[in-house]
C-alpha cells in the first residue's frame, strides 16, 4: 500500500514521470505542493497517453469537418451523419502495451475500451475491427534477424490476442467483422493492437460528457474498483519497455465482458429514461479522468467522496482509488430528482449504482475520503492545461534503409509459378480464415460482407436500406521507407477498400502508432505521418473524427516502424448493392481499371525503387529497400467515385483493389473466394518487368468482374471518371493461369494455390504447439 | 400464435431472434425476462444464444437456476414448444429438458463459420417443413458444441430418432472420424441438435435465426422456423374444429 501521508518531493515527481517544469507546473496551479494523492492525478492526467501532450500540436493539421461530420475529436468517439436520423460513432485506439505484457487480457481490455467509448455516447455498438501487427511467426526470408526464441514467442503472443479478442468481442455479443493482420520483424516485442468499434445511435439521442447543472447527482456504475490496473495505460503506454517490463504485468487490467455486456444494456435502457444529463466510461486513468475531464468539458467542478465508491478490497486509500483502472466502470450525471430511474434500470440488470458526488459550480476536482478531502484541483487545468511539447524534430541524415540493396528482377519469361506461391503461403498475404473465425462475425444479423468476402465489412442497418462500410489499413514497411508516402498510402487503401464494396467513404478515425517522441527522428517521422494524413483525407474528402496516439513503441531502444492506421468509414444508399471480392459467373470478364496513367511509371528506376518496397521484395528476397510507389490522390479520388458508380448502377459483381502482393495476389484472392472458380488471365502490352506487372503495389487500381453483357455500360461510366479500362481475362473453371506478353508466367490449378494460401497461417502458428 | 424469447443476462442473440419472427416471418413475439416465474400466453419459447451469465462456472450452469427456467420446464411437460439455440441449446442441456452434455470444441478454439447440417428427422413440430435428409446451411458460433453423453444415452437417441440435426459435408456425406471440416467441433456422432422423448423441445448449435435471408449468407434456418409456426396453426385450427367440451383444459 502506497502512504498517501509523506510529503511529495521533487524525486517522487520523478518518480511519477513529471519532469521538473511538469512539477512547477503543478505547484502554480495548485499555489502550493501537491499532496501525493494530487501528484498521481496530475501524473496519470499529464502522463502521453492521456495529455496528448507531444502530439497535440501537429494533430491540429489534420482535417476534422466535413458535411457528414456531427462530432470530431475531443469527445470519447466521432460521430457521422447517416441519414434518415441516425449517425455512426465510430473510433480506432490502441492497446499495444498492454498486449505484450499480457496478450490476452490486453487484447481483450482494448475491445471493451472501445466499446465504452461508443456506446457511453447512447451507440449500439454494431461491429468491430481489429488490426494487429506481429513480429515473424515462421523463418524465412521476411523474418528478418529473427530467432527460434522469438518467432516462438511471436506465436504464443498473436495466439493471446486473437484469444482475448475473442473472449471479449463473442460474449459482448458484438460482430468482428474485419481487420488486418500483419508481420514485420520490428514488431516482434511490441505488437500492435489497434480496436476499431463503430455504433449506431439516432441523432437526437445522442449522449456527451459534459457535466452541468450545480447539484445534480454524479452517479458510479457497473464493477466495483479494485488495485487492478493502477497505472495500466496511463504509464504503460508512456514509456520505452525495458527486460524488466514483464514485471509490470499486475499492471494491465482484467476485462469481464459479461459485466460489460450488463452495462451496454443498462445504460442505453438508463438513457432512454431522459434522466442522464452526461456519462463517460472510465477508461486509462480511471475514476480521474472521468471525473475531471466531464466537469472541464461542462465548464463546472465535481465533488466526489471516495468512501461511497463500491470497492472490491478493503483498505484502499484515496491514491489507489483515484488511478485504479478496474475496467467495465462509468461515471455519469443525473438530473436531481430522477436519480431513482437511473438507479431502478442498473438495479434491473444487477449492477451497482451510486451516488458518489454532485456537480459543483466551482470549476474544481474535489475528492472527499470519508468528508475529509483529498484532493483539490481546477478541473480545467488538469484536463486541458496540461503541458504541450513541441518537441525537437529532425529527418534522419540517412535514408530509411541504408544500403539496402534494391531488387533486381527476374529475366524476362521466367517462370513465377513457384514465387508467387511462396508469396500466397507469406504470413502477411496468407489467407487470415485461422483468426478471423474464431471471431463470432455475424451476431446481429447484419453482417452483409464478412471478413475475407470483401475488401471492407460492410454491416446493413435494419433501421434504414442503408449499409456501413469499414475498413482498417496501413503499411508500416512503407512508413519506414517514407512516413508521407507510407500515411497517404493508408489513407488511400482504406477508402479505396470501403468503395470497392460500393460504399462512398466519408468520414476516418486513426490510430497512430510511433516510437519515442522525445527522439527527434521519431518525431519528424510523426510530423511527417499527419502532413500525409492531413493531404490523403484532404483529397478523398475523409475528414478525421477521432482516435488515438500510441508514443514509445520501443523496445530496448528500438523504434517500431512508424505505422499509421487508418479506418476508413463508408456509407451506401442501397445495402442490396453491396460488392464481394469473390468472382461470381463463369464467362464474366475481368476488367482492371487504373486511375493513373501507367506511362507515369515506365521509368526503369522508378520501377525497381518502387517494387524494392514491395511484399514481394520482402516475402521473396528479403529486401526492405526503395521508396513506396508513389502517389495520385485525385486519381484515388476518380477511381473511388468512379467504383462507388459501378456499384450503384449494378454493373459490376465484384471488386478487388490491387494492393499487397500486387494484381496476381488480387486476382488469385478473387477466386479464392469464389465458388470454384479460376481465371485465364493475359497481360503485358507495356514495356515493364513481368514480376513489376504482377506483384508491384502501386496504388489506384482495382479489379473487377462483370457479366459481358454489361461491358459497355461499365466501360462508359469509367470513362466519365476518367479511368482506363484493361479487359485482362475472363472467370474460368480451368487453371489458374497469367501470361505476361505471350508467355504463361504463371500456371496452377486454384485448388493448389488456395491450399497454400489458406493452410499456411493455421500451419505456421500451431506449428510449436 | 405468440412466440416468447427469452433474455438472461448475457444472451446475446435475443435480438437476432425476435427480429427473425417478429420481422421476417411476420408472427408475434416478446421478450421473457429470465426473472419471470410464468410463461403463460406463450406457444413457443426461444431460449436464444449468447453467453448467459458469463457462462461462468459452465455454459447454462447458472441460467438454468433462473427462475424463469422453472417456467419453461412446465411448459415443456404440458407440451409447448420449446427451441434452444447454441447457449439455449446448453441451458436446456444443464436443466435436464434434454439428455447429455456440451465439452469444448475438440480444437478447443471458439468457431464461427457456415456448416451443412442433415436434417435426420422430420417428424418433429421444428421440423415438419423439411424434406426428410434436407440439408441445411447454418452458422455456428461457439466454444462450446462438442456434445457428449454416455453410450446408453446415444443408443436411446438414436432408438427414440432424437437426433434431428446432424453435421455433414455439404454435398450431405456423412462426418468421417476427426472431420473437422464437417463436423468441426468434434461433437459425438455428428450430433448438431436433439429433442427428447415428446419432441416437443429441440436444442441445436447452429443458428437458425441468423439463417433467414440470403443476402447475409443462408435462409436455410426458415425451415425450421416455418415448420414451428405450421404446427402451431395445425394445433390451432384443431382447437378451433373441435367440439366445444374438448376445449376445456383437463
Amino acid at each position: 500500500m502506497i502512504d498517501t501521508e509523506i510529503k511529495v518531493t521533487p524525486q517522487i515527481a520523478a518518480e511519477h514521470g513529471l519532469s521538473p517544469d511538469e512539477y512547477a507546473r503543478t505547484q502554480k496551479i495548485l499555489g502550493r505542493d501537491p499532496n501525493l494523492t494530487e501528484l498521481g492525478i496530475f501524473s496519470v492526467m499529464w502522463s502521453e497517453h492521456c495529455s496528448y501532450k507531444s502530439s497535440r500540436v501537429h494533430l491540429k493539421r489534420l482535417p476534422t469537418r466535413g458535411p457528414h461530420v456531427v462530432q470530431g475529436p475531443g469527445e470519447n468517439a466521432g460521430v457521422v451523419d447517416i441519414g434518415d436520423g441516425l449517425v455512426a460513432v465510430f473510433k480506432i485506439e490502441s492497446h499495444n502495451h498492454p498486449s505484450f505484457v499480457e496478450p490476452f487480457q490486453g487484447a481483450a481490455t482494448g475491445v471493451g475500451g472501445i466499446l465504452r467509448d461508443i456506446f457511453t455516447m447512447g451507440a449500439r455498438p454494431i461491429a468491430v475491427l481489429d488490426s494487429l501487427r506481429f513480429g515473424p511467426i515462421s523463418p524465412g526470408a521476411d523474418a528478418g534477424n529473427a530467432t527460434t526464441e522469438e518467432i516462438a514467442r511471436n506465436r504464443s503472443i498473436l495466439d493471446g490476442v486473437v484469444r482475448g479478442i475473442a473472449f471479449y468481442g463473442n460474449c459482448f455479443g458484438v460482430p468482428t467483422v474485419g481487420g488486418e493482420v500483419m508481420f514485420e520483424p520490428c514488431y516482434s516485442n511490441n505488437p500492435l493492437v489497434n480496436a476499431l468499434a463503430l455504433g449506431i445511435a439516432r441523432k437526437d439521442e445522442l449522449f456527451f460528457a459534459r457535466a452541468h447543472g450545480a447539484g445534480n447527482p454524479v452517479i458510479y456504475v457497473g464493477a466495483k474498483t479494485g488495485r487492478d490496473g493502477i497505472h495500466g495505460a496511463s504509464l504503460l503506454a508512456s514509456a520505452e519497455f525495458s527486460k524488466e517490463s514483464q514485471q509490470k504485468r499486475p499492471n494491465v487490467q482484467v476485462g469481464d465482458p459479461f459485466m460489460e455486456k450488463l452495462l451496454l444494456e443498462a445504460c442505453l435502457e438508463a438513457m432512454r429514461t431522459g434522466g442522464i444529463v452526461a456519462i463517460q466510461d472510465m477508461g486509462a486513468a480511471g475514476l480521474t479522468s472521468t471525473s475531471s475531464e466531464m466537469a472541464s468539458r461542462g465548464g463546472a467542478g465535481i465533488e466526489i467522496d471516495l468512501a461511497r465508491v463500491p470497492q472490491r478490497e478493503t483498505g484502499m486509500t484515496p491514491y489507489e482509488m483515484m488511478l485504479s483502472e478496474s475496467q467495465e466502470r462509468m461515471l455519469l450525471v443525473a438530473e436531481r430528482g430522477r436519480e431513482r430511474e437511473v438507479f431502478d434500470v442498473f438495479h434491473k440488470w444487477g449492477l451497482d449504482a451510486v451516488e458518489i458526488g454532485r456537480v459543483t459550480e466551482d470549476g474544481k476536482l474535489r475528492v472527499l475520503n470519508h468528508g475529509r478531502v483529498a484532493a483539490e484541483i481546477p478541473a480545467h487545468a488538469l484536463a486541458e492545461e496540461g503541458p504541450r511539447y513541441e518537441r525537437p524534430i529532425a529527418a534522419p541524415k540517412a535514408a530509411a534503409a541504408p544500403g539496402a540493396p534494391l531488387i533486381e528482377f527476374a529475366r524476362e519469361r521466367a517462370d513465377l509459378t513457384e514465387n508467387f506461391r511462396r508469396l500466397l503461403a507469406s504470413p502477411a498475404i496468407a489467407s487470415k480464415y485461422w483468426v478471423t473465425e474464431q471471431y463470432d462475425s455475424m451476431v446481429r444479423t447484419n453482417t452483409r460482407v464478412g471478413p475475407g468476402q470483401g475488401d471492407a465489412a460492410v454491416v446493413r442497418l435494419k433501421e434504414s436500406k442503408r449499409a456501413l462500410a469499414l475498413s482498417t489499413d496501413g503499411n508500416g514497411r512503407w512508413g519506414f521507407l517514407s512516413p508521407r508516402l507510407g500515411a497517404m498510402h493508408a489513407v488511400a487503401e482504406a477508402a479505396r477498400n470501403v468503395a470497392c464494396t460500393g460504399a462512398r467513404p466519408i468520414a476516418a478515425t486513426n490510430c497512430l502508432n510511433f516510437g519515442n517522441p522525445e527522439k527527434p527522428e521519431v518525431m519528424w517521422q510523426f510530423t511527417e505521418a499527419i502532413d500525409g494524413i492531413a493531404e490523403a483525407c484532404r483529397a478523398l474528402e475523409t475528414p478525421i473524427t477521432g482516435g488515438n496516439v500510441s508514443f514509445y513503441n520501443e523496445t530496448l531502444g528500438k523504434p517500431i516502424y512508424p505505422t499509421p492506421v487508418l479506418g476508413v468509414l463508408g456509407l451506401m444508399e442501397d445495402a442490396d448493392c453491396a460488392l464481394g471480392s469473390g468472382f461470381r459467373n463463369e464467362g464474366d470478364l475481368i476488367l482492371l481499371l487504373d486511375g493513373a496513367n501507367p506511362e507515369s511509371f515506365r521509368s526503369a528506376d522508378l520501377q525497381v525503387g518502387m517494387f524494392s518496397s514491395s511484399e514481394y521484395a520482402k516475402a521473396i528476397h528479403g529486401i526492405v529497400a526503395g521508396t513506396p510507389p508513389a502517389i495520385d490522390l485525385t486519381a484515388e479520388k476518380r477511381l473511388i467515385d468512379c467504383l462507388v458508380k459501378l456499384a450503384a448502377e449494378r454493373a459490376i459483381l465484384s471488386a478487388h483493389d490491387v494492393s499487397d502482393g500486387g494484381l496476381a495476389v488480387t486476382l488469385a484472392e478473387s477466386c479464392f473466394d469464389s465458388d470454384g472458380l479460376s481465371a485465364e488471365i493475359d497481360l503485358g502490352s507495356h514495356d515493364e518487368p513481368a514480376e513489376s506487372a504482377l506483384f508491384g503495389e502501386r496504388g489506384a487500381r482495382a479489379v473487377v468482374s462483370i457479366a459481358p453483357a454489361s461491358l459497355a455500360r461499365a466501360t462508359a461510366i469509367a470513362a466519365q471518371y476518367d479511368i482506363k479500362v484493361q479487359q485482362v481475362g475472363s472467370v474460368t473453371r480451368g487453371e489458374f493461369r497469367i501470361q505476361y506478353k505471350g508467355t504463361p508466367v504463371i500456371r496452377g490449378t486454384t485448388d493448389s494455390f488456395r491450399q497454400t494460401w489458406s493452410e499456411s497461417l493455421g500451419k505456421a502458428i500451431e506449428a510449436a504447439s | 400464435m405468440k412466440f416468447g424469447v427469452v433474455q438472461f443476462p448475457g444472451s446475446n442473440c435475443d435480438d437476432d431472434a425476435y427480429y427473425a419472427i417478429g420481422s421476417v416471418i411476420g408472427q408475434p413475439v416478446e421478450f421473457i425476462w429470465h426473472q419471470s416465474e410464468q410463461v403463460s400466453g406463450f406457444d413457443a419459447i426461444i431460449l436464444p444464444g449468447g453467453f448467459a451469465f458469463g457462462d461462468y462456472l459452465r455454459t447454462g450452469a447458472i441460467a438454468r437456476f433462473s427462475p424463469v427456467m422453472k417456467a419453461v420446464s412446465g411448459f415443456a411437460r404440458s407440451g409447448g414448444l420449446v427451441l434452444g439455440v447454441c447457449n439455449g441449446f446448453q441451458i436446456l442441456l444443464e436443466a435436464g429438458l434434454l439428455p447429455g452434455a456440451m465439452l469444448r470444441n475438440q480444437r478447443l478454439r471458439f468457431l464461427c463459420r457456415q456448416v451443412h447440417v442433415r436434417v435426420e428427422n422430420t417428424d418433429t413440430p421444428f421440423t415438419c417443413a423439411a424434406r426428410p435428409g434436407q440439408i441445411l446451411k447454418m452458422p455456428i458460433a461457439h466454444m462450446e458444441g462438442n456434445y457428449f453423453c454416455d453410450a446408453a444415452t446415444l443408443a436411446e437417441l438414436e432408438r427414440n430418432k432424437q437426433i434431428v440435426f446432424r453435421y455433414v459435408h455439404p454435398d450431405g456425406r456423412d462426418a468421417g472420424p476427426d472431420d473437422f471440416d464437417a463436423n468441426p467441433n468434434g461433437a459425438l456422432h455428428a450430433i448438431a441438435g436433439l429433442c427428447n422423448r415428446e419432441r416437443n423441445v429441440v436444442g441445436l448449435m447452429p443458428h437458425p435465426e441468423r439463417a433467414v435471408e440470403s443476402a447475409l449468407g443462408s435462409a436455410d434456418g426458415l425451415v425450421i422456423l416455418r415448420s414451428m409456426v405450421e404446427s402451431l396453426s395445425r394445433a390451432e385450427n384443431r382447437i378451433k374444429s373441435a367440439p366445444a367440451a374438448e376445449r376445456i383444459p383437463a
